[in-house]
């Protein structure tokens, strides 16, 4: 009973949404809104065929492989910076900089530096993604416990086991707030990228249905941009659970008492 | 502890936020006695400079092209041309007001919709599914949409704004309004308090931290948004003075004005802070402030 009713407070508002959405357009023209029907049919015919392969997939490809290695290298250089005081206050003035560059202004300095080419694109989300993961491992590695800190050094673990007993649990929720950010920002940019230098990938595609006035076809090419944010985010929740199961459980206890 | 470990970790922005074990204060007295650093300030302008000197030498040593990436003397020199110039400050009031007004309406519209889904159980469940799904959706895929609505005007701008930012403040203040503690809403019911007064005196003042931290994220969120549109679209601004600069190879004048862009997103981060901290003045997270 409890799942059939949460099936229907799920479902209620968007079919709602949709009837309303197919009534409006019922018998008009709009020029601008396509019907559902049309929607959906475009969706299919545009998108499951040939351009799964040669627009989409590299697309995605590219996202992963930058949001990865950004996430590798923010953490990494994060636990270096956070657990040494003086490299702290030496680099937070030029990071918090770094950060505050809208990133997307980063795509025409590294189109200059770099040409027209997937890494450049790929460079483009790791300089733009980085810094939210690293400001946030920096943060997390700083705010470690002293109580914990110090039972840890009086116990003799030092090296790889305290970075891996100590440093990255108590960091973990914020290196995971800090990836949350870098997955929006990171397809934001895969976007960007495309719009602004390609003549390939889903952007590209975008802009180019966009200029030639095939309105379902660029609506059709919303719903895609947005199924991709809708997948990662519910990639990014359920591996987050697994991850910080301890601290939700933690946060649960707190919470009750 | 819990309440502030709340504020805190909405303020990291994501789900977990700063463990409930690590109040931040604990942190700043970790150094062990008898080792001295020199003073923070100096080390930060160690960095600043090293940063300069080594993008200086960059270029003037061949590694890269001068003409790709100008030494920092260059930048800096095409910089402060610009801030002599009307044409950047036009530019410059332009980007800002794009961002002001994107972020106060979606201030306004967040806040609202917040506070009434938020107070009823009912509506946050009916509506939580179609929020889960809006939010994610990458407000750069509204692009072509805008164009074809507004072409390069600033309601262009506007609409990439107000999207991006609405869901930073809208889920904050849900979360916000959701966290009123029951024994205060219980006590303000049986001193007899009306609906406006309650929303007012108990719902308001849990809310507020939370809405806080959504309009510092939603503020440089906007800024991002802002530059993107100028930039792709090409509504009047900064944004679409870096891509004219780009293009007519006007390259230190370029990097002048992405520093300038870095420059003002700093701004928006320093001036949101210090709201944040004077309207909060009376809440404990504000003295254990975890920078974020």
């Amino acid at each position: 009973m409890r799942i059939i009713k949460g099936i229907l407070y799920a479902l209620a508002l968007p079919t709602l949404l949709v009837l309303l959405w197919w009534a409006s357009t019922l018998g008009t023209k709009s020029f601008f809104v396509p019907t559902p029907g049309t929607l959906v049919a475009t969706f299919a015919e545009t998108w499951l065929g040939d351009r799964m392969r040669t627009d989409v997939m590299p697309s995605i490809l590219r996202l992963f492989v930058g949001v990865s290695a950004a996430i590798i290298i923010g953490i990494v250089a994060g636990l270096l910076i956070g657990s040494v005081k003086w490299l702290r206050a030496l680099t937070e003035p030029v990071l918090e900089f770094f950060r505050a560059v809208p990133p997307p202004v980063l795509v025409p300095v590294l189109m200059l530096l770099m040409g027209i080419s997937d890494a450049m694109k790929v460079v483009v989300i790791i300089s733009g993604c980085i810094w939210p993961v690293l400001l946030n491992t920096i943060e997390g590695v700083r705010a470690i416990d002293g109580v914990l800190s110090d039972s840890a050094h009086t116990y003799g673990i030092s090296g790889w086991a305290r970075v891996r007993y100590l440093v990255l649990p108590s960091a973990g929720p914020q290196i995971l707030a800090g990836v949350r950010q870098c997955l929006s920002i990171g397809l934001i940019l895969m976007v960007i990228s495309e719009m602004f230098a390609s003549s390939s990938g889903l952007g590209f595609t975008i802009v180019q249905f966009q200029r030639s006035f095939a309105v379902p076809e660029m609506w059709s090419g919303i719903v895609i941009l947005g199924l991709i944010g809708v997948a990662m985010s519910f990639i990014f929740q359920f591996t987050e659970r697994r991850i910080l199961r301890w601290y939700h459980g933690l946060r649960e206890v707190e919470n009750a008492a | 502890m819990t309440r502030s470990a709340m504020i805190l970790d909405k303020a990291a922005g994501g789900p977990g936020g700063v463990p409930a074990t690590a109040p931040a204060g604990a942190a700043g007295n970790r150094s062990r006695p008898g080792r001295k650093w020199p003073a923070k300030q100096m080390l930060a302008v160690a960095g600043i400079l090293g940063f300069l000197l080594t993008w200086e030498l960059i270029p003037r040593l061949g590694l890269v092209e001068a003409r790709f990436l100008p030494p920092a003397s260059d930048v800096l020199a095409a910089l402060a041309v610009d801030l002599q110039l009307t044409a950047f400050w036009a530019a410059v009031a332009e980007t800002l007001v794009a961002w002001f007004f994107g972020l106060a309406a979606a201030v306004a519209l967040a806040v609202a919709a917040g506070f009434v889904v938020g107070s009823s159980q009912f509506l946050r469940r009916f509506t939580h599914s179609t929020v889960e799904f809006l939010r994610p959706i990458p407000s750069v895929a509204l692009i072509p949409l805008a164009v074809l609505l507004f072409g390069v005007k600033i309601q262009s701008s506007l609409m990439l704004i107000i999207y991006a930012s609405f869901w930073q403040i809208f889920i904050q203040v849900l979360y916000g309004v959701a966290d009123v503690d029951n024994v205060a809403m219980q006590t303000a019911r049986s001193y007899g308090l009306g609906t406006a007064a309650r929303v007012r005196h108990v719902v308001f003042p849990t809310a507020l931290p939370y809405l806080m931290t959504g309009v510092r994220l939603a503020a440089s969120v906007a800024l991002i948004l802002a530059i993107t549109a100028e930039l792709i679209i090409g509504s009047p601004g900064l944004g679409r003075e870096i891509a004219l600069a780009q293009s007519g190879g006007a390259i230190s004048g370029m990097y002048a004005l992405i520093l300038a862009t870095g420059l003002i997103g700093v701004l928006i981060n320093l001036v949101m802070r210090f709201i944040e901290r004077k309207t909060l003045a009376w809440h404990s997270s504000i003295r254990s402030e975890v920078v974020v």
